[in-house]
Protein backbone atom coordinates (compact mmCIF):
# COMPACT_ATOMS: atom_id res chain seq x y z
CA UNK A 1 0.00 0.00 0.00
CA UNK A 2 2.00 2.94 -1.19
CA UNK A 3 2.69 5.38 -3.96
CA UNK A 4 5.74 4.77 -6.11
CA UNK A 5 7.06 7.20 -8.68
CA UNK A 6 9.22 5.33 -11.13
CA UNK A 7 11.63 7.40 -13.21
CA UNK A 8 9.15 9.93 -14.57
CA UNK A 9 9.98 12.84 -16.85
CA UNK A 10 7.59 15.49 -18.05
CA UNK A 11 7.82 18.12 -20.77
CA UNK A 12 5.41 21.05 -21.06
CA UNK A 13 4.48 22.20 -24.57
CA UNK A 14 6.14 19.25 -26.24
CA UNK A 15 5.27 20.22 -29.80
CA UNK A 16 5.33 23.98 -29.56
CA UNK A 17 8.35 26.12 -30.28
CA UNK A 18 9.45 26.29 -26.65
CA UNK A 19 9.29 22.99 -24.75
CA UNK A 20 10.02 23.14 -21.02
CA UNK A 21 11.46 20.11 -19.29
CA UNK A 22 9.70 20.35 -15.93
CA UNK A 23 10.61 16.95 -14.50
CA UNK A 24 13.72 14.93 -15.22
CA UNK A 25 13.89 11.29 -14.23
CA UNK A 26 12.22 11.64 -10.83
CA UNK A 27 11.84 8.58 -8.60
CA UNK A 28 10.19 8.53 -5.19
CA UNK A 29 8.75 5.95 -2.89
CA UNK A 30 6.03 7.17 -0.57
CA UNK A 31 5.14 4.70 2.16
CA UNK A 32 1.87 4.87 4.08
CA UNK A 33 1.52 7.27 6.96
CA UNK A 34 4.60 9.36 6.26
CA UNK A 35 4.62 13.16 6.40
CA UNK A 36 6.83 14.39 3.57
CA UNK A 37 7.90 17.95 2.84
CA UNK A 38 8.55 18.76 -0.83
CA UNK A 39 10.82 21.76 -1.03
CA UNK A 40 12.19 23.60 -4.01
CA UNK A 41 12.83 26.95 -5.54
CA UNK A 42 10.15 28.61 -7.72
CA UNK A 43 9.80 26.68 -10.96
CA UNK A 44 11.61 23.60 -9.69
CA UNK A 45 8.69 21.36 -10.67
CA UNK A 46 6.97 20.80 -7.33
CA UNK A 47 3.44 21.49 -8.53
CA UNK A 48 4.04 19.52 -11.70
CA UNK A 49 5.19 16.49 -9.75
CA UNK A 50 2.18 16.70 -7.42
CA UNK A 51 -0.21 16.76 -10.37
CA UNK A 52 1.32 13.53 -11.58
CA UNK A 53 0.61 11.78 -8.32
CA UNK A 54 -3.15 11.86 -8.84
CA UNK A 55 -3.08 11.38 -12.59
CA UNK A 56 -3.93 14.93 -13.71
CA UNK A 57 -0.81 15.06 -15.82
CA UNK A 58 0.58 12.06 -17.64
CA UNK A 59 4.33 11.61 -17.55
CA UNK A 60 6.17 11.75 -20.88
CA UNK A 61 8.14 8.72 -19.74
CA UNK A 62 8.24 6.55 -16.66
CA UNK A 63 5.27 5.46 -14.61
CA UNK A 64 3.51 5.67 -11.26
CA UNK A 65 2.29 2.78 -9.12
CA UNK A 66 -0.49 3.22 -6.61
CA UNK A 67 -1.00 0.26 -4.28
CA UNK A 68 0.92 -1.90 -6.71
CA UNK A 69 -1.06 -0.97 -9.81
CA UNK A 70 0.33 0.95 -12.76
CA UNK A 71 -1.88 4.05 -13.06
CA UNK A 72 -1.06 4.51 -16.75
CA UNK A 73 -2.33 1.06 -17.61
CA UNK A 74 -5.26 1.04 -20.00
CA UNK A 75 -8.56 0.97 -18.17
CA UNK A 76 -7.12 2.10 -14.85
CA UNK A 77 -9.79 4.03 -12.95
CA UNK A 78 -8.28 7.50 -12.64
CA UNK A 79 -11.36 8.85 -10.90
CA UNK A 80 -10.81 6.31 -8.17
CA UNK A 81 -7.16 7.30 -7.93
CA UNK A 82 -8.16 10.93 -7.52
CA UNK A 83 -10.48 10.10 -4.68
CA UNK A 84 -7.69 8.20 -2.90
CA UNK A 85 -4.97 10.75 -3.57
CA UNK A 86 -6.44 14.13 -2.63
CA UNK A 87 -4.71 17.18 -4.06
CA UNK A 88 -5.18 20.66 -2.68
CA UNK A 89 -3.92 23.06 -5.33
CA UNK A 90 -1.77 26.10 -4.90
CA UNK A 91 -4.23 28.95 -4.17
CA UNK A 92 -7.14 26.51 -3.86
CA UNK A 93 -9.53 29.34 -2.98
CA UNK A 94 -9.83 29.98 -6.71
CA UNK A 95 -11.79 26.79 -7.19
CA UNK A 96 -14.69 27.65 -4.85
CA UNK A 97 -17.94 27.94 -6.74
CA UNK A 98 -21.05 26.96 -4.78
CA UNK A 99 -23.57 29.24 -3.06
CA UNK A 100 -22.44 28.25 0.40
CA UNK A 101 -19.22 26.96 1.88
CA UNK A 102 -21.06 23.87 3.00
CA UNK A 103 -22.35 23.07 -0.49
CA UNK A 104 -18.87 23.59 -1.88
CA UNK A 105 -17.31 21.14 0.55
CA UNK A 106 -20.07 18.65 -0.32
CA UNK A 107 -19.08 18.74 -3.99
CA UNK A 108 -16.21 16.24 -3.65
CA UNK A 109 -18.08 13.57 -1.66
CA UNK A 110 -21.09 14.02 -3.95
CA UNK A 111 -18.88 13.19 -6.93
CA UNK A 112 -17.93 9.98 -5.16
CA UNK A 113 -21.59 8.99 -5.34
CA UNK A 114 -22.27 9.12 -1.60
CA UNK A 115 -25.74 9.70 -0.18
CA UNK A 116 -26.77 13.22 0.80
CA UNK A 117 -26.53 12.62 4.52
CA UNK A 118 -23.11 10.99 4.17
CA UNK A 119 -21.87 13.95 2.12
CA UNK A 120 -23.11 16.38 4.73
CA UNK A 121 -21.60 14.46 7.61
CA UNK A 122 -18.26 14.36 5.86
CA UNK A 123 -18.43 18.02 4.92
CA UNK A 124 -19.21 19.04 8.47
CA UNK A 125 -16.45 16.82 9.80
CA UNK A 126 -13.90 18.17 7.32
CA UNK A 127 -14.76 21.80 8.08
CA UNK A 128 -14.35 21.12 11.77
CA UNK A 129 -10.98 19.44 11.22
CA UNK A 130 -9.53 22.44 9.39
CA UNK A 131 -10.79 24.78 12.08
CA UNK A 132 -13.29 26.61 9.93
CA UNK A 133 -15.45 29.03 11.99
CA UNK A 134 -18.77 27.33 12.50
CA UNK A 135 -20.94 30.43 12.14
CA UNK A 136 -19.68 30.97 8.59
CA UNK A 137 -20.50 27.54 7.22
CA UNK A 138 -23.60 28.70 5.37
CA UNK A 139 -22.27 31.98 3.98
CA UNK A 140 -21.09 32.45 0.43
CA UNK A 141 -17.48 31.35 -0.10
CA UNK A 142 -16.85 34.64 -1.88
CA UNK A 143 -17.46 36.66 1.27
CA UNK A 144 -14.70 34.99 3.26
CA UNK A 145 -11.22 36.21 4.06
CA UNK A 146 -8.27 34.64 2.28
CA UNK A 147 -7.39 32.33 5.16
CA UNK A 148 -10.99 31.22 5.60
CA UNK A 149 -11.28 30.48 1.89
CA UNK A 150 -8.10 28.45 2.09
CA UNK A 151 -9.53 26.37 4.92
CA UNK A 152 -12.79 25.84 3.07
CA UNK A 153 -10.89 24.65 0.00
CA UNK A 154 -8.74 22.27 2.03
CA UNK A 155 -11.89 20.91 3.66
CA UNK A 156 -13.31 20.35 0.18
CA UNK A 157 -10.57 17.82 -0.49
CA UNK A 158 -10.48 16.38 3.02
CA UNK A 159 -14.18 15.57 2.80
CA UNK A 160 -13.33 12.97 0.18
CA UNK A 161 -11.36 11.10 2.86
CA UNK A 162 -8.27 10.50 0.75
CA UNK A 163 -5.59 8.04 1.83
CA UNK A 164 -2.89 10.38 0.62
CA UNK A 165 -3.29 14.12 1.05
CA UNK A 166 -1.17 16.45 -1.05
CA UNK A 167 -1.10 20.13 -0.18
CA UNK A 168 0.56 22.53 -2.60
CA UNK A 169 1.76 25.48 -0.53
CA UNK A 170 -1.25 25.50 1.77
CA UNK A 171 0.19 28.30 3.86
CA UNK A 172 1.31 30.75 1.17
CA UNK A 173 0.07 34.21 2.03
CA UNK A 174 -1.24 33.30 5.49
CA UNK A 175 -0.25 35.00 8.74
CA UNK A 176 2.04 33.04 11.12
CA UNK A 177 -0.84 32.09 13.40
CA UNK A 178 -2.99 30.81 10.55
CA UNK A 179 -0.02 28.95 9.15
CA UNK A 180 0.75 27.20 12.44
CA UNK A 181 -2.90 26.33 12.92
CA UNK A 182 -3.25 24.74 9.51
CA UNK A 183 0.02 22.83 9.77
CA UNK A 184 -0.88 21.58 13.23
CA UNK A 185 -4.24 20.35 11.96
CA UNK A 186 -2.51 18.56 9.12
CA UNK A 187 -0.03 16.94 11.49
CA UNK A 188 -3.00 15.76 13.53
CA UNK A 189 -4.52 14.11 10.46
CA UNK A 190 -1.35 12.16 9.97
CA UNK A 191 -1.18 11.12 13.61
CA UNK A 192 -4.84 10.32 14.19
CA UNK A 193 -5.96 8.96 10.85
CA UNK A 194 -2.63 7.65 9.61
CA UNK A 195 -3.01 9.72 6.46
CA UNK A 196 0.01 10.02 4.19
CA UNK A 197 0.78 13.72 3.77
CA UNK A 198 2.82 15.51 1.13
CA UNK A 199 3.36 19.15 1.87
CA UNK A 200 4.82 21.42 -0.78
CA UNK A 201 6.62 24.50 0.41
CA UNK A 202 9.28 27.05 -0.37
CA UNK A 203 10.38 27.30 3.16
CA UNK A 204 12.33 24.84 5.27
CA UNK A 205 11.36 26.80 8.33
CA UNK A 206 7.68 25.98 7.80
CA UNK A 207 8.06 22.28 7.40
CA UNK A 208 11.01 21.41 9.64
CA UNK A 209 8.85 21.01 12.72
CA UNK A 210 6.25 18.81 11.15
CA UNK A 211 7.70 16.46 8.57
CA UNK A 212 9.41 13.07 8.83
CA UNK A 213 11.23 13.42 5.57
CA UNK A 214 12.21 16.18 3.15
CA UNK A 215 12.49 15.87 -0.62
CA UNK A 216 14.36 18.76 -2.22
CA UNK A 217 13.66 19.40 -5.90
CA UNK A 218 15.95 21.47 -8.05
CA UNK A 219 15.36 22.18 -11.74
CA UNK A 220 13.10 19.16 -12.11
CA UNK A 221 15.44 16.72 -10.41
CA UNK A 222 15.56 15.31 -6.91
CA UNK A 223 18.42 17.03 -5.15
CA UNK A 224 18.12 15.57 -1.66
CA UNK A 225 15.75 13.07 -0.10
CA UNK A 226 16.28 12.39 3.58
CA UNK A 227 15.24 13.19 7.15
CA UNK A 228 15.20 16.91 8.06
CA UNK A 229 18.35 16.55 10.16
CA UNK A 230 20.30 15.02 7.28
CA UNK A 231 18.95 17.50 4.75
CA UNK A 232 19.88 20.54 6.86
CA UNK A 233 23.39 19.21 7.22
CA UNK A 234 23.75 20.23 3.57
CA UNK A 235 22.76 23.82 4.27
CA UNK A 236 25.60 25.20 2.16
CA UNK A 237 24.44 23.28 -0.91
CA UNK A 238 20.86 24.32 -0.25
CA UNK A 239 21.94 27.92 -0.38
CA UNK A 240 23.50 27.37 -3.77
CA UNK A 241 20.14 26.33 -5.21
CA UNK A 242 18.35 29.30 -3.71
CA UNK A 243 16.99 27.67 -0.58
CA UNK A 244 17.97 28.05 3.02
CA UNK A 245 17.98 25.94 6.12
CA UNK A 246 15.94 27.06 9.13
CA UNK A 247 17.43 29.95 11.07
CA UNK A 248 18.25 27.72 14.03
CA UNK A 249 20.62 25.74 11.83
CA UNK A 250 22.60 28.90 11.14
CA UNK A 251 22.57 29.99 14.76
CA UNK A 252 23.79 26.61 15.95
CA UNK A 253 26.55 26.55 13.37
CA UNK A 254 27.61 30.06 14.36
CA UNK A 255 27.59 29.11 18.03
CA UNK A 256 29.66 26.03 17.29
CA UNK A 257 32.11 28.12 15.28
CA UNK A 258 32.31 30.54 18.21
CA UNK A 259 33.44 27.68 20.41
CA UNK A 260 30.24 26.63 22.18
CA UNK A 261 29.94 22.89 22.28
CA UNK A 262 26.48 22.39 20.75
CA UNK A 263 25.05 19.84 18.34
CA UNK A 264 24.23 21.47 15.01
CA UNK A 265 21.60 19.05 13.76
CA UNK A 266 18.63 20.43 15.67
CA UNK A 267 15.65 21.37 13.54
CA UNK A 268 13.26 23.35 15.69
CA UNK A 269 13.53 26.39 17.92
CA UNK A 270 12.59 24.52 21.11
CA UNK A 271 15.15 21.79 20.39
CA UNK A 272 17.74 24.48 19.83
CA UNK A 273 16.86 26.21 23.09
CA UNK A 274 17.21 22.96 25.02
CA UNK A 275 20.51 22.23 23.34
CA UNK A 276 21.94 25.68 24.15
CA UNK A 277 20.80 25.44 27.77
CA UNK A 278 22.39 21.99 27.99
CA UNK A 279 25.67 23.24 26.49
CA UNK A 280 25.81 26.28 28.77
CA UNK A 281 25.01 24.44 31.99
CA UNK A 282 27.86 22.02 31.50
CA UNK B 1 -5.73 19.90 -22.42
CA UNK B 2 -6.74 23.40 -23.44
CA UNK B 3 -3.18 24.45 -23.97
CA UNK B 4 -3.29 22.80 -27.38
CA UNK B 5 -5.49 25.46 -28.96
CA UNK B 6 -3.18 27.33 -31.28
CA UNK B 7 -5.48 28.98 -33.78
CA UNK B 8 -4.34 32.52 -34.28
CA UNK B 9 -1.68 32.57 -31.62
CA UNK B 10 1.62 34.23 -32.29
CA UNK B 11 4.38 31.87 -33.40
CA UNK B 12 7.82 33.12 -32.50
CA UNK B 13 10.37 32.75 -35.27
CA UNK B 14 12.53 34.82 -37.57
CA UNK B 15 11.16 35.81 -41.00
CA UNK B 16 10.61 38.78 -43.28
CA UNK B 17 6.87 38.51 -42.77
CA UNK B 18 7.32 38.72 -39.00
CA UNK B 19 9.26 41.94 -39.37
CA UNK B 20 6.83 43.66 -41.71
CA UNK B 21 4.94 46.68 -40.44
CA UNK B 22 1.60 45.46 -39.06
CA UNK B 23 -0.25 47.93 -41.28
CA UNK B 24 1.11 46.16 -44.36
CA UNK B 25 -0.09 42.84 -43.03
CA UNK B 26 -3.51 44.20 -42.12
CA UNK B 27 -4.07 45.86 -45.47
CA UNK B 28 -2.59 42.83 -47.22
CA UNK B 29 -5.02 40.51 -45.48
CA UNK B 30 -7.98 42.72 -46.33
CA UNK B 31 -6.93 43.02 -49.98
CA UNK B 32 -6.38 39.29 -50.17
CA UNK B 33 -9.92 38.74 -48.87
CA UNK B 34 -11.32 41.16 -51.41
CA UNK B 35 -9.46 39.45 -54.23
CA UNK B 36 -11.00 36.11 -53.24
CA UNK B 37 -14.45 37.50 -53.92
CA UNK B 38 -13.56 39.00 -57.30
CA UNK B 39 -12.67 35.81 -59.12
CA UNK B 40 -15.06 34.30 -61.61
CA UNK B 41 -12.82 31.54 -62.98
CA UNK B 42 -10.51 28.85 -61.50
CA UNK B 43 -7.35 30.60 -62.68
CA UNK B 44 -7.89 33.36 -60.12
CA UNK B 45 -8.08 30.83 -57.29
CA UNK B 46 -4.98 29.10 -58.58
CA UNK B 47 -3.04 32.36 -58.46
CA UNK B 48 -4.34 33.12 -54.97
CA UNK B 49 -3.32 29.65 -53.84
CA UNK B 50 0.18 30.08 -55.25
CA UNK B 51 0.50 33.48 -53.60
CA UNK B 52 -0.68 32.10 -50.28
CA UNK B 53 1.72 29.16 -50.53
CA UNK B 54 4.61 31.53 -51.24
CA UNK B 55 3.71 33.64 -48.21
CA UNK B 56 3.37 30.59 -45.98
CA UNK B 57 6.83 29.42 -46.99
CA UNK B 58 8.27 32.85 -46.29
CA UNK B 59 6.81 32.99 -42.79
CA UNK B 60 8.89 29.99 -41.62
CA UNK B 61 5.91 28.85 -39.53
CA UNK B 62 5.55 25.07 -39.91
CA UNK B 63 2.45 24.34 -41.99
CA UNK B 64 1.48 21.52 -39.64
CA UNK B 65 1.46 24.00 -36.75
CA UNK B 66 -0.63 26.40 -38.79
CA UNK B 67 -3.42 23.93 -39.51
CA UNK B 68 -3.28 22.11 -36.20
CA UNK B 69 -5.60 24.58 -34.54
CA UNK B 70 -8.09 24.45 -37.37
CA UNK B 71 -9.72 21.14 -36.65
CA UNK B 72 -12.71 22.84 -35.06
CA UNK B 73 -13.31 24.97 -38.10
CA UNK B 74 -13.37 22.00 -40.45
CA UNK B 75 -16.92 21.28 -39.30
CA UNK B 76 -17.98 24.76 -40.30
CA UNK B 77 -16.40 24.39 -43.73
CA UNK B 78 -18.03 21.02 -44.31
CA UNK B 79 -21.49 22.32 -43.38
CA UNK B 80 -21.18 25.33 -45.67
CA UNK B 81 -19.90 23.22 -48.54
CA UNK B 82 -22.65 20.63 -48.13
CA UNK B 83 -25.38 23.25 -47.97
CA UNK B 84 -24.10 24.83 -51.16
CA UNK B 85 -23.79 21.49 -52.85
CA UNK B 86 -27.42 20.54 -52.30
CA UNK B 87 -29.20 23.86 -52.24
CA UNK B 88 -28.05 25.40 -55.53
CA UNK B 89 -30.61 25.28 -58.34
CA UNK B 90 -29.56 24.41 -61.92
CA UNK B 91 -28.80 21.51 -64.25
CA UNK B 92 -29.19 18.26 -62.32
CA UNK B 93 -26.20 15.91 -62.45
CA UNK B 94 -27.06 13.32 -59.80
CA UNK B 95 -30.37 12.75 -58.11
CA UNK B 96 -31.20 10.44 -55.22
CA UNK B 97 -34.15 10.30 -52.84
CA UNK B 98 -35.00 13.96 -52.13
CA UNK B 99 -31.58 15.37 -52.96
CA UNK B 100 -30.38 16.83 -56.21
CA UNK B 101 -26.82 17.75 -57.01
CA UNK B 102 -26.52 20.29 -59.76
CA UNK B 103 -23.59 21.30 -61.89
CA UNK B 104 -23.86 24.82 -60.50
CA UNK B 105 -23.97 23.35 -57.02
CA UNK B 106 -20.69 21.51 -57.48
CA UNK B 107 -18.96 24.58 -58.86
CA UNK B 108 -20.37 26.69 -56.03
CA UNK B 109 -19.30 24.19 -53.36
CA UNK B 110 -15.75 23.96 -54.66
CA UNK B 111 -15.55 27.72 -54.90
CA UNK B 112 -16.87 28.21 -51.35
CA UNK B 113 -14.47 25.62 -50.04
CA UNK B 114 -11.46 27.41 -51.48
CA UNK B 115 -12.73 30.78 -50.36
CA UNK B 116 -13.28 29.81 -46.74
CA UNK B 117 -10.10 27.76 -46.48
CA UNK B 118 -8.00 30.59 -47.89
CA UNK B 119 -9.79 33.18 -45.77
CA UNK B 120 -8.93 31.24 -42.63
CA UNK B 121 -5.36 30.45 -43.56
CA UNK B 122 -4.88 34.04 -44.76
CA UNK B 123 -6.05 35.58 -41.52
CA UNK B 124 -4.16 33.11 -39.36
CA UNK B 125 -0.97 34.07 -41.16
CA UNK B 126 -1.48 37.58 -39.91
CA UNK B 127 -2.01 36.56 -36.29
CA UNK B 128 0.72 33.92 -36.38
CA UNK B 129 3.35 36.40 -37.50
CA UNK B 130 2.27 39.51 -35.61
CA UNK B 131 2.22 39.91 -31.84
CA UNK B 132 -1.16 41.07 -30.53
CA UNK B 133 0.40 44.34 -29.40
CA UNK B 134 1.83 45.02 -32.81
CA UNK B 135 -1.45 44.12 -34.43
CA UNK B 136 -3.51 46.55 -32.43
CA UNK B 137 -0.82 49.20 -32.85
CA UNK B 138 -1.14 48.79 -36.58
CA UNK B 139 -4.90 48.94 -36.36
CA UNK B 140 -4.82 52.05 -34.27
CA UNK B 141 -2.46 53.78 -36.67
CA UNK B 142 -4.20 52.54 -39.78
CA UNK B 143 -7.66 53.57 -38.64
CA UNK B 144 -6.63 56.89 -37.18
CA UNK B 145 -8.56 58.76 -39.87
CA UNK B 146 -11.80 57.49 -38.31
CA UNK B 147 -11.19 59.81 -35.37
CA UNK B 148 -12.57 62.59 -37.52
CA UNK B 149 -16.01 61.05 -37.26
CA UNK B 150 -15.57 60.53 -33.50
CA UNK B 151 -14.76 56.82 -33.52
CA UNK B 152 -12.75 56.11 -30.33
CA UNK B 153 -9.98 54.34 -32.25
CA UNK B 154 -7.47 54.28 -29.42
CA UNK B 155 -9.94 52.89 -26.91
CA UNK B 156 -11.08 50.17 -29.29
CA UNK B 157 -7.48 49.21 -30.01
CA UNK B 158 -6.68 49.12 -26.30
CA UNK B 159 -9.68 46.91 -25.59
CA UNK B 160 -8.65 44.58 -28.38
CA UNK B 161 -5.09 44.26 -27.21
CA UNK B 162 -6.24 43.56 -23.66
CA UNK B 163 -8.72 40.97 -24.90
CA UNK B 164 -6.06 39.27 -27.02
CA UNK B 165 -3.58 39.35 -24.18
CA UNK B 166 -6.10 37.67 -21.90
CA UNK B 167 -6.87 34.71 -24.15
CA UNK B 168 -3.84 32.63 -23.14
CA UNK B 169 -4.22 33.68 -19.50
CA UNK B 170 -7.84 32.59 -19.45
CA UNK B 171 -6.99 29.31 -21.14
CA UNK B 172 -4.36 28.64 -18.53
CA UNK B 173 -6.78 29.58 -15.78
CA UNK B 174 -9.47 27.30 -17.20
CA UNK B 175 -6.94 24.51 -17.32
CA UNK B 176 -6.04 25.08 -13.70
CA UNK B 177 -9.64 25.22 -12.46
CA UNK B 178 -10.55 22.17 -14.50
CA UNK B 179 -7.73 20.25 -12.89
CA UNK B 180 -8.72 21.43 -9.44
CA UNK B 181 -12.29 20.20 -9.93
CA UNK B 182 -11.11 16.96 -11.52
CA UNK B 183 -9.06 16.44 -8.38
CA UNK B 184 -12.32 16.69 -6.47
CA UNK B 185 -13.83 13.95 -8.58
CA UNK B 186 -15.59 16.08 -11.20
CA UNK B 187 -16.79 14.05 -14.17
CA UNK B 188 -16.73 16.17 -17.30
CA UNK B 189 -16.79 13.48 -19.91
CA UNK B 190 -19.73 11.20 -19.34
CA UNK B 191 -23.50 11.62 -19.30
CA UNK B 192 -25.90 13.34 -21.66
CA UNK B 193 -25.63 16.93 -22.81
CA UNK B 194 -27.56 18.38 -19.85
CA UNK B 195 -25.43 16.49 -17.37
CA UNK B 196 -22.30 17.78 -19.05
CA UNK B 197 -23.49 21.36 -19.05
CA UNK B 198 -24.29 21.03 -15.38
CA UNK B 199 -20.84 19.60 -14.77
CA UNK B 200 -19.35 22.76 -16.28
CA UNK B 201 -20.83 25.02 -13.58
CA UNK B 202 -18.02 24.38 -11.07
CA UNK B 203 -15.58 25.44 -13.76
CA UNK B 204 -17.41 28.43 -15.18
CA UNK B 205 -18.27 30.12 -11.88
CA UNK B 206 -14.68 30.39 -10.64
CA UNK B 207 -13.58 31.34 -14.13
CA UNK B 208 -16.02 34.25 -14.30
CA UNK B 209 -15.10 35.38 -10.84
CA UNK B 210 -11.41 35.34 -11.57
CA UNK B 211 -11.98 37.19 -14.85
CA UNK B 212 -13.80 39.96 -13.03
CA UNK B 213 -11.09 40.07 -10.41
CA UNK B 214 -8.41 40.29 -13.09
CA UNK B 215 -10.27 42.98 -15.00
CA UNK B 216 -10.64 44.96 -11.83
CA UNK B 217 -6.97 44.59 -10.93
CA UNK B 218 -5.88 45.56 -14.40
CA UNK B 219 -8.06 48.67 -14.38
CA UNK B 220 -6.61 49.73 -11.03
CA UNK B 221 -3.08 49.07 -12.24
CA UNK B 222 -3.69 51.19 -15.35
CA UNK B 223 -5.19 54.02 -13.32
CA UNK B 224 -2.29 53.85 -10.88
CA UNK B 225 0.02 54.49 -13.83
CA UNK B 226 -2.06 57.44 -14.93
CA UNK B 227 -3.67 55.92 -17.98
CA UNK B 228 -6.33 58.30 -19.23
CA UNK B 229 -7.16 57.25 -22.76
CA UNK B 230 -5.48 58.08 -26.04
CA UNK B 231 -5.40 61.87 -25.71
CA UNK B 232 -1.81 63.08 -25.87
CA UNK B 233 -0.42 59.58 -25.50
CA UNK B 234 2.84 58.83 -27.29
CA UNK B 235 4.41 55.50 -28.18
CA UNK B 236 7.73 54.13 -27.04
CA UNK B 237 8.16 52.42 -30.40
CA UNK B 238 6.19 54.37 -32.99
CA UNK B 239 5.46 52.46 -36.19
CA UNK B 240 7.71 53.45 -39.08
CA UNK B 241 7.63 52.20 -42.65
CA UNK B 242 10.91 50.84 -44.04
CA UNK B 243 11.99 49.83 -47.54
CA UNK B 244 10.92 46.29 -46.72
CA UNK B 245 7.35 47.49 -46.36
CA UNK B 246 7.50 49.34 -49.66
CA UNK B 247 8.56 46.14 -51.40
CA UNK B 248 5.72 44.29 -49.69
CA UNK B 249 3.21 46.85 -50.90
CA UNK B 250 4.55 46.48 -54.45
CA UNK B 251 4.25 42.70 -54.31
CA UNK B 252 0.74 43.06 -52.97
CA UNK B 253 -0.18 45.49 -55.72
CA UNK B 254 1.22 43.18 -58.37
CA UNK B 255 -0.73 40.27 -56.90
CA UNK B 256 -3.98 42.23 -56.91
CA UNK B 257 -3.58 43.37 -60.52
CA UNK B 258 -2.56 39.98 -61.87
CA UNK B 259 -4.99 37.83 -59.91
CA UNK B 260 -8.04 39.99 -60.49
CA UNK B 261 -7.42 40.65 -64.15
CA UNK B 262 -6.74 36.97 -64.83
CA UNK B 263 -9.43 35.82 -62.40
CA UNK B 264 -12.11 37.75 -64.26
CA UNK B 265 -11.22 36.64 -67.81
CA UNK B 266 -14.38 35.21 -69.33
CA UNK B 267 -12.38 32.95 -71.61
CA UNK B 268 -11.20 30.86 -68.65
CA UNK B 269 -14.65 30.39 -67.17
CA UNK B 270 -15.88 26.82 -66.85
CA UNK B 271 -19.50 27.79 -66.66
N1 LIG C 1 0.90 25.05 -17.67
C1 LIG C 1 2.20 25.15 -17.96
N2 LIG C 1 2.61 25.32 -19.24
C2 LIG C 1 3.91 25.41 -19.54
N3 LIG C 1 4.90 25.37 -18.65
C3 LIG C 1 4.58 25.21 -17.36
C4 LIG C 1 3.20 25.10 -16.94
N4 LIG C 1 3.18 24.95 -15.60
C5 LIG C 1 4.47 24.98 -15.21
N5 LIG C 1 5.31 25.14 -16.25
C6 LIG C 1 6.78 25.19 -16.18
O1 LIG C 1 7.26 24.03 -15.54
C7 LIG C 1 8.27 24.33 -14.60
C8 LIG C 1 7.89 23.81 -13.24
O2 LIG C 1 6.72 24.47 -12.80
P1 LIG C 1 5.98 24.15 -11.44
O3 LIG C 1 4.69 24.88 -11.44
O4 LIG C 1 5.92 22.69 -11.25
O5 LIG C 1 6.98 24.81 -10.40
P2 LIG C 1 6.85 24.93 -8.81
O6 LIG C 1 8.03 24.23 -8.25
O7 LIG C 1 5.51 24.49 -8.37
O8 LIG C 1 7.02 26.49 -8.60
P3 LIG C 1 6.33 27.45 -7.51
O9 LIG C 1 7.10 27.27 -6.26
O10 LIG C 1 6.52 28.80 -8.09
O11 LIG C 1 4.90 27.05 -7.40
C9 LIG C 1 8.46 25.84 -14.65
O12 LIG C 1 9.62 26.10 -15.40
C10 LIG C 1 7.24 26.36 -15.35
O13 LIG C 1 7.58 27.46 -16.15
MG1 LIG D 1 3.87 25.40 -7.55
Amino acid sequence: MSLIVDHISYIYGKDTGTPIEALKDVSLSIPDGQFIGIIGHTGSGKSTLMQHLNGLEKASSGTIYFNGEDVYEKGYNLKNLRSKVGLVFQYPEHQLFAETVFADVCYGPKNLGLSKSDCELRAYDALRKVGFPEDLIFTSPFELSGGQKRRAAIAGVLAMKPEVLILDEPTAGLDPKGRDEILTQIKKLQKEENMTILLVSHSMEDVAEYVDRIVVLNEGKIFLDNTPKEVFRHYKELEEIGLSAPQVTYIMHDLADAGLNVRCDVTTVSEAADEIVRALSR
Amino acid sequence: MLRDITLGQYYQTESVIHRLDPRVKLLGTILFFISLFCFSNPAGYAIALLFLAAVIITTHVPFSYMIKGMKTIVVLIIITVVINLFMTQGDVVVEFWKFKITKQGIVMAVQIFFRIAMLIVGSSIMTLTTTPNHLTDGMERGLRFLKVIKVPVHEIAMMMSIALRFIPILLEETDKIMKAQLARGADLESGNIFKRIKAMVPILVPLFISSFRRANDLASAMEARCYRGGEGRTKMKPLKYTSRDAVAYLVLFAYMVVSISVGRLDALKIM
